[in-house]
């Protein structure tokens, strides 16, 4: 821990984090001795003419932050050593203007040319594959069905995709800027718009990191109603996608059934927290509101009637050959590339990266709950498939652990006011993987200098480009339904 | 030619391209029911088509005349076929002009055309699209002679009503030959219908498609013909497989009043084959592409072994 850099100080909050403002030797230095440590890149970006790191190590996060002063501000190239910092570094100079030294791949990334100080060029360079019969498809940003938009080119020949290049960056809202302006308080709204499919698991790590630069203490109710939130969020998603994964595959029998247990989900969060999505449930310093009395019946009786049909529709999709033929073996995302590449989270689970931030570093109310983390060593799209059954049964059994530990008290707490210049990081294990908020108040201590929400999609789309290499065209959605990641909460 | 004969043929294609759209909406109606989805009404298709006719029409800018000529041909293609595969009488005067091989060529000459004009306008879906139904088409076409030959050896004729007629006056019995390739002809009808599990009639992901792929840059009354000659073509098959292996009920030419049983008795098979269908498109994933030929390879197998058990055991 103190061997990867000096004055490194613990950060007051429920996740042990330290922090340490290096030089530019210290700070490659760092990254080297994480990399041979088997640490790995959570989050690199730029805030208030700083570059900032953040890396999971097994005792806490440690969070680095280099000044970059100057004209023309830079920082050593990280992308050798943490391959998914190559994107972040492309979007911190996108943003922030910290441009990554000697970096071999300095392209623009969310900047597509339309800002007005832009610089970037109207025509993305996308990397060409050249050979006899190679040719280009190029799919999106619109596309046929209702999701977000994200450019695809693939070089194929024949069926076969030699190799595919995704361009993002057409959801960017300016959401760091944005928390800058806005009330602390106010901002967790915000936080909970980052990626709306993750809002419990965002504005949660928002929240802890809000609480932590103001050294509030949350009382123990609100973290139990918060971690039941996170995890009916997790298990909405994941039924979701198991809908969508088989219909994708062409059953169509899968999204109905899936979609019906969605559905009466989604009914049961809006009658016991208010919104179906669970937005604005979790807010500064505990949650909106308390668990209505017959609330925790009625959640019970809904965990055990998805449980059985779970257990079911399970059956089905083990025992159907025509969707396990085309699950097994599409997609592959072996364990050495996924270690290699950084894969986090659910995808990474299945690709045998056993790490589970509820499991590796539980904080309240999960260190109680002794969660069994789920992991696949194949790699594949039934992989990624069976940890998520395996998941949604987890949730399942937490969730009537949750509701039956409850304890009793008030669900919020003000907060206290922050120290000047007060630093605050948050994480939480989210249905995609780890989500990571870190901000910094002003000398006031009134705004945020800068805040960065960060969402495991960063590491895990330049995986998918790998998943889909060798793989045919028409495997291609199936595979990118299996990762599910956030256009949203990438783009910023 | 002569007035009963003209009368039937008439009659068949009308029926044709009234009732093709109808037995989509069945299908689909049944997919429905079998997701417990409330189902579209059973005209869906028929104001799908009204509502296309009535729409403005879209062209590419780099279109050639190709492009606007084929959803006449293919249109003109499916009715042709309709009007030459006994339906609801055998006494049918177009029936000599074309017979069970031309029959197969017809569905080749749309399926040709059709896959030249997704590639006329030069979008990536397009050609993709006309790749992958050539390479469907060149397994399915085959396997459709054979299936056809062999019924053509129990009745020493290529002539699709003299199939019929034979089929229909004898006594109910299995014949080994005509089962395995009455086996074969449902795997190339999903093959050449673009059903689950060769391709997937409902899907929104251009990457996946084969048929929907050949319409996608298609609009207005061309979209309009395109989708009823692909009702037609599901009817014809329908009708096709009705007639050779379950052809009970079809008048001849000696009983054209028994038309009046047959439209009744056709409307009952068609809601009984509708039904199956979507029974086994809703308990079915969509394979691979490169599944299918395996999958075509077996219809020919069949077939040929319904041949040869025709050849080497007379039955």
């Amino acid at each position: 821990m103190t061997a990867l850099a000096s004055g490194l100080a613990l950060l007051p909050g429920d996740m042990p984090v330290w922090h340490a403002r290096t030089g530019d030797g210290p700070w490659l230095e760092a990254a080297h001795r994480a990399a041979r440590s088997g640490a790995r890149l959570v989050a690199l970006w730029g805030g208030a003419g700083e570059a900032h790191a953040a890396y999971a190590l097994p005792e806490g996060l440690v969070w680095l932050s280099l000044p970059c002063p100057g004209e023309s501000p830079a920082c050593p190239d990280l992308s050798a050593l943490f391959p998914a910092a190559g994107r972040m570094q492309r979007a911190m100079a996108d943003l922030c203007g910290i441009a990554a030294r000697g970096a071999a791949d300095t392209r623009p990334w969310l900047d597509h040319g339309l800002w007005p100080d832009s610089r970037a060029g109207r025509d993305y360079p996308f990397v060409r594959v050249s050979g006899d019969g190679v040719h280009e498809i190029p799919v999106g940003p619109v596309h046929a069905g209702i999701i977000e938009p994200g450019h695809f080119r693939f070089s194929v020949v024949g069926e076969k995709v030699l190799r595919l290049e995704a361009r993002l960056g057409y959801t960017h809202k300016g959401i760091s800027r944005r928390f800058t302006e806005l009330a602390p308080e106010d901002a967790c709204r915000l936080a909970g718009r980052v990626s709306g499919d993750s809002t419990v698991a965002t504005a949660w790590a928002y929240c802890m990191a809000l609480e932590a630069a103001c050294g509030t203490h949350v009382p123990e109710r609100a973290r139990w109603l918060r971690a039941l939130l996170l995890e009916r969020e997790r298990i909405a998603n994941h039924l979701g996608d198991l809908g969508a994964l088989g219909n994708d595959a062409g059953f169509a029998a899968g999204l109905a059934q899936f979609s019906r247990l969605r559905e009466d989900w989604l009914r049961l969060s809006k009658d016991c927290f208010g919104h179906r999505l669970l937005m604005d449930c979790v807010k500064p310093g505990g949650v909106a509101a308390d668990l209505p009395p017959q609330g925790a019946d009625a959640l019970r009786r809904q965990c055990d009637r998805v449980e059985r049909e779970l257990g079911a529709l399970r059956d089905i999709y083990d025992g159907h050959a025509g969707l396990q033929d085309r699950f097994l073996g599409t997609g592959r995302v072996d364990p050495p590339l996924a270690t290699a590449l950084g894969l986090t989270g659910l995808a990474g689970r299945a690709s045998g990266i056993a790490a589970d931030l509820r499991c590796d570093q539980p904080w309240a109310p999960y260190e109680r709950l002794d969660v069994r983390m789920a992991t696949h060593r194949n790699g594949d799209v039934a992989a990624r498939v069976a940890v998520r059954f395996d998941e949604v049964a987890e949730s399942l059994r937490l969730l009537r652990a949750l509701l039956d530990g409850l304890p009793a008290g008030p669900v919020a707490t003000p907060l206290n006011t922050p120290a000047e210049n007060a630093l605050g990081a948050g994480r939480t294990e989210g249905w995609r993987g780890e989500v990571m908020v870190a901000l910094a108040f002003d000398a006031q201590g009134g705004r945020l200098r800068f805040c960065h929400a960060h969402d495991p999609s960063w590491q895990n789309w330049p995986v998918l480009e790998h998943a889909v290499m060798g793989n045919i065209v028409p495997d291609f959605p199936l595979i990118n339904k299996s990762f599910n990641l956030s256009y949203s909460g990438h783009d910023l | 030619m002569n007035a009963p004969g003209l009368f039937s043929q008439l009659l068949e294609v009308l029926i044709a391209l009234a009732l093709a759209p109808l037995l989509t909406g069945w299908v689909n109606q049944c997919r429905a029911w079998l997701l417990n989805k409330s189902a579209p009404p059973l005209t869906q298709p028929y104001r799908k088509l009204h509502k296309l006719f009535h729409k403005e029409l879209v062209l590419a800018e780099h279109a050639s005349s190709l492009y606007r000529a084929v959803p006449y041909l293919v249109f003109g293609c499916m009715a042709l076929a309709c009007a030459i595969i006994p339906t609801l009488s055998t006494d049918l005067p177009l029936s000599p002009a074309a017979d069970a091989v031309a029959l197969v060529g017809l569905f080749a000459l749309a399926r040709v055309f059709q896959s030249l004009a997704a590639m006329d306008v030069g979008t990536a879906f397009g050609t993709l699209g006309a790749r992958r139904e050539m390479l469907i088409g060149f397994l399915a076409e085959p396997a459709l002679l054979m299936v056809l030959f062999s019924a053509s050896l129990l009745s020493r004729s290529t002539s699709l009503t003299t199939l019929v007629d034979l089929f229909a006056h004898r006594e109910l019995a299995i014949y080994p030959s005509l089962a395995f390739a009455g086996v074969a002809f449902t795997l190339v009808s999903l093959a050449e219908n673009a059903r689950i599990p060769v391709d997937n009639p409902a899907t929104h992901l251009e990457l996946t498609m084969v048929h929907e792929a050949l319409l996608l840059e298609y609009s207005g009354r061309h979209l309009a013909l395109l989708e009823w000659a692909a009702s037609l073509k599901l009817f014809a098959y329908s009708c096709a497989g009705l007639a050779l292996f379950f052809p009970w009920g079809i008048a001849d030419a000696r009983t054209p009043q028994a038309m009046l049983l047959a439209l009744p008795l056709l409307a009952a098979k068609l809601t009984l084959g509708g039904a199956l269908l979507a029974l086994l498109e809703t308990a079915s994933a969509k394979m691979r592409i490169f599944r299918v030929p395996e999958f075509l390879g077996s219809a020919f197998l069949l077939a040929v072994i319904g041949m040869l058990v025709n050849i080497l055991l007379g039955v």
